[in-house]
């Protein structure tokens, strides 16, 4: 079972605001889903690797040849705010 | 001639080449359904009507002076929205992508154009892929043209609907955990998603990379194999993208079967919540096989059950590291109203997200998270690993693997709305083959309380053509698929 300080903690993790409604609610549907995520414990995995991918790549690799990148005013198109070619944030450090 | 929607996109495609109808024409003739139905069935997030006219128009051009003519030239179709289009909104239908208009197009755009296809608009579909219904997209619900109080399936419902009610001879979908199978096989259409790789995901909008395949909707088998020709093979772009060389799969739609082995896993039927109807619908389709010649034999994959619960811990830990780059500082919805920048982050990701996107992304922090790592996502990997040895064992044995693609015919919508798990559980059949990274199809086989039951049909890696070529024999000897919804 999953309590609300987790729920909480988990949303802080993934950056996400929560209304006290949806602390409830994932609250109760994670526990629920967890708990039918319990028959996983089931299985045999001894001496089983883990598989990250299903692909049968190891790699593929492209020749490193230099070509044009999109225009910065094309990428900065979709952004929310801009200054100068360069994408425009709130202060990250500001003076104590 | 029959009505120009009522078309497969191979009988419009030999109509354009015998310049007996134009890519104009044709395209009008969709608009002009989309017009008459989509205000009750919804699959359209947007239609681009006058693109799409351009684009006949120089489809037509094309046609005319007989140079760079594909089987797609002149041919409508629809997109899911998850798939970016230059210039033209992409939203995977969220509210965090409403305004985004990428600067790209997908390498299968780029495919489809050069091909010289047409598209009509985007498609509606749950939030970035994340749902079996539809219902999850923050726009409004896809409605199953055969029921309208029904789902369509999901997460690509959008793209099966347009096709299943005349409003695209072919689409485009992508499929996670079954995204294209389950809402062909509720909506009557055939729907394939190819083996991890053989088709490139670049611009395909990630939800779980490791999981993610583009596919085509078609109302045939000869169709489908004519859209994946045009989308599949190696791209610089994506180091994921295999370069197996890829083969020309309509010249192996023999019709002929006899000999193939095919597996019919018992695990599947034994499967909780599978509808009587649905089994019984399975059962003929698998006599129908065994009359065309195929050598039937019971199989088993014994870590099916366990596929669900494996899927659903490693599909939100991918989804929350791909959904993290959504900070509402590069693009996308942006919260504005504070100087803070963790606040800003929160709320951003608050309002932008819808409620089954906001579960993943908490599902798969927890279980990634110090403390969860290893009973969670390790065991599941381990599991993962079980599963995609169960396949290697049983495509030892035989060709091919059947059984129905869903337990369920289309269900009400709002039925599982309030139990996540139970929508979860409908991917059952589906699931498994996305951990793997195998291939399937699913195609018309029959109905149950007069709705639709998907047959599916899974094949080893790149074995595209061989899952298509039992797809079509079948076709040959049942019309199904040539049933439609009364609209």
């Amino acid at each position: 079972m999953i309590d609300r300080e987790t729920v909480l903690h988990i949303a802080q993790l993934a950056r996400l605001g929560l209304s006290d409604e949806e602390v409830e609610l994932f609250r109760q549907q994670l526990s629920s889903i967890l708990e039918h995520m319990a028959i996983l414990r089931e299985a045999d995995v001894s001496g089983v690797s883990p598989l990250a991918h299903a692909s049968r790549l190891t790699n593929v690799m492209r020749e490193d040849e230099p070509g044009p990148s999109y225009p910065p005013e094309m990428l900065l198109a979709n952004a929310p705010d801009q200054e100068e070619q360069c994408l425009k944030v709130n202060a990250v450090l500001e003076e104590s | 001639m029959s009505a120009l929607h009522e078309l497969t996109l191979s009988e419009a495609a030999t109509l354009l080449r015998q310049r007996q109808i134009s890519s104009v024409e044709l395209t009008r003739a969709f608009l002009e359904r989309i017009d008459a139905l989509d205000e009750r069935i919804r699959a359209f997030t947007l239609v681009t009507a006058d693109l799409a006219l351009q684009q006949a128009r120089e489809a037509d051009q094309r046609l005319q002076r007989g140079e760079q003519v594909t089987p797609l030239t002149g041919i409508p179709l629809a997109i899911k929205d998850v798939i970016c289009t230059k210039d033209i909104p992409t939203t995977c239908s969220s509210r965090m992508l409403e305004h985004f208009r990428p600067p790209f197009n997908a390498t299968v755009m780029e495919r489809l154009q050069a091909a010289g296809a047409v598209m009509l608009g985007k498609t509606n579909m749950d939030e970035f892929a994340m749902g079996s219904s539809t219902e999850h997209s923050a726009f409004f619900p896809t409605h199953n043209p055969w029921d309208l109080d029904r789902a369509p399936g999901g997460s690509s419902g959008g793209s099966a609907a347009a096709v299943a009610a005349g409003m695209a001879p072919g689409a485009l979908g992508s499929d996670t955990g079954g995204s294209i199978r389950q809402p062909a096989a509720l909506c009557n259409v055939v729907g394939l998603k190819p083996t991890y790789g053989r088709v490139s995901r670049f611009g395909l909008v990630a939800f779980a990379s490791s999981l993610d395949q583009i596919g085509p909707f078609a109302r045939t088998a000869r169709d489908a194999a004519l859209l994946l020709q045009a989308i599949a093979g190696p791209d610089p772009r994506d180091s994921t993208c295999s370069p197996t060389p890829v083969p020309d799969y309509t010249a192996e739609l023999t019709g002929e079967i006899r000999g193939l082995r095919i597996g019919v896993p018992v695990e599947y039927w034994e499967a909780p919540g599978m509808e009587p109807g649905v089994a019984r619908v399975g059962q003929e389709a698998i006599q129908r096989l065994r009359e065309l010649g195929a050598e039937i034999r019971e199989v088993s994959l014994p870590h099916t059950r366990y596929g669900v619960a494996a899927y659903y811990i490693i599909a939100p830990a991918e989804a929350s590291a791909n959904l993290a780059r959504y900070d509402g500082v590069k693009y996308g919805y942006s919260y504005r109203d504070t100087s803070d920048m963790w606040e800003a982050l929160d709320k951003t990701r608050q309002y932008g997200f819808g409620p089954e996107v906001k579960r993943r992304i908490m599902l798969g922090t927890y279980v990634l998270s110090a403390g969860y790592y290893d009973a969670y996502y390790k065991q599941a990997q381990k599991v993962r690993a079980l599963i995609a040895q169960d396949f290697e064992h049983a495509f030892e044995q035989c060709d091919v693997l059947v059984s129905p693609a869903s337990p369920t015919v289309a269900f009400k919508l709002g039925e599982k709305l309030s139990d996540p798990y139970q929508m979860y559980l409908n991917d059952v059949f589906t699931i498994p083959a996305n951990l793997a990274g195998v291939c399937g199809i699913s195609i018309p086989s029959g109905f149950s309380e007069g709705l639709p039951v998907g047959l599916q049909i899974l094949g080893n890696a790149f074995a595209e053509a061989t899952i298509l070529r039992v797809a079509d024999a079948f076709q040959r000897v049942t019309d199904y698929h040539t049933r439609r919804p009364s609209l």
